[in-house]
């Protein structure tokens, strides 16, 4: 344990967890241009996002070398947010529901982008 | 008593935890100054995923369709707008930034004076980086006219989410730089010769949650 003289190894793992968040940032942002959907985004996005976050958390901020009081203290208590999260993605999904069963709702609406937007411009003046 | 102490340090694993966190004196046997960045930067966890489980709640509550962020975010050069572009580079830059300060914190413990005040102000100068091109991006989306209340793309909730979320990572990322660079003047001087070189590890600490943070505000509010 480094833990007295302060946190130092050799440089070779810094570079090592420095190249691989690199790929993993470039993987997740391949999941958004090359358009992947659906349950495949979710998954490979949350995926690398999570590798990413372990290896900062390990590495980078030392949690692996740490002494167990330390670490169970950092990591404990945000794992009662699972729980948190569960409850609001519940009771959004009943929210929504209600939404679009009592107060009129379109459960087809679409969104629109830049491009739609700009479109219609363009269409209102040749009308004019 | 301090026999009872070594022998509680030495001991690894659970043993150690629990002889730890049974100790008479001390629980962390870390510098106080690391153990109180790591309080805040729990504290600091709870806010943001307040934040983040606040966006899911809206995101999953609306029934407006949310608007399309790859399309939003994509930036043109020229050619074909290229999807997200503007966030993937800044995504790049602060990982670039946390690798020179994981540098800076070996080169401090080295007592390697030049080095580590190069390697905190190339990371505090990402760091500005990072934020100058989120000021561009809040500045176009003003332009196209999202506002915390509405936006001409779908629903309301996602601009106050944006300002509300990139809002407050930005005022960290821009308090990490001015945290920095007075760490990096200090270092210079040799303040920290006789006092130790743990501040920049406890610097560093803040700089990597701040990147932490950013890795789940990327997956979460730009990618899905």
């Amino acid at each position: 344990m480094a833990s007295a003289e302060g946190q130092q190894h050799p440089l070779g793992i810094y570079y090592k967890i420095w190249v691989l968040l690199f790929v993993l940032s470039g993987f997740s942002y391949a999941v958004d241009y090359f358009e992947v959907q659906g349950a495949m985004r979710w998954g490979l996005v949350i995926f690398f996002m999570l590798l990413k976050a372990g290896f900062i958390i390990a590495i980078f901020m030392h949690v692996v070398w740490e002494r167990l009081a330390l670490v169970f203290t950092i990591l404990g208590p945000p794992v009662v947010l699972l729980l948190f999260i569960g409850l609001m993605a519940f009771e959004g999904a009943y929210t929504e529901e209600t939404r679009f069963n009592y107060r009129g709702h379109d459960r087809n609406a679409v969104a629109l982008g830049p491009s739609d937007i700009h479109h219609d411009e363009h269409a209102e003046e040749a009308a004019h | 008593m301090s026999e009872a102490t070594t022998q509680a340090v030495s001991q690894e694993g659970m043993t150690g935890m629990v002889g730890d966190w049974s100790a008479d004196r001390q629980a962390y046997h870390v510098p106080w100054g690391k153990a109180m960045m790591w309080i805040f930067l729990v504290s600091d966890t709870f806010i943001f995923s307040c934040f983040l489980i606040g966006y899911l709640n809206v995101r999953v509550t609306t029934t407006d369709p949310w608007p399309p962020q790859s399309e939003i975010f994509a930036l043109s050069f020229g050619g074909d707008p290229i999807p997200l572009i503007l966030i993937a580079i800044m995504t790049f830059v602060l990982i670039t930034s946390s690798g020179t300060m994981a540098l800076a914190v070996n080169f401090g413990y080295q007592k390697d004076k030049a080095k580590t005040f190069l390697l905190i102000c190339t990371t505090a100068a990402f760091g500005a980086t990072f934020v100058g091109m989120q000021a561009f991006e809040w500045s176009k989306l003003i332009a196209e006219g999202v506002r915390p209340w509405g936006n001409p793309f779908g629903a309301p909730q996602f601009g106050s989410v944006f300002f509300m979320v990139t809002g407050f990572h930005g005022l960290h990322v821009t308090g990490g730089v001015i945290y920095l660079l007075w760490v990096a003047l200090r270092v210079k001087r040799g303040y920290y010769d006789n006092k130790g070189y743990e501040i920049v590890e406890i610097a560093g600490l803040y700089w990597h949650f701040v990147d932490l943070v950013w890795v789940f505000i990327f997956a979460f509010f730009y990618l899905l």
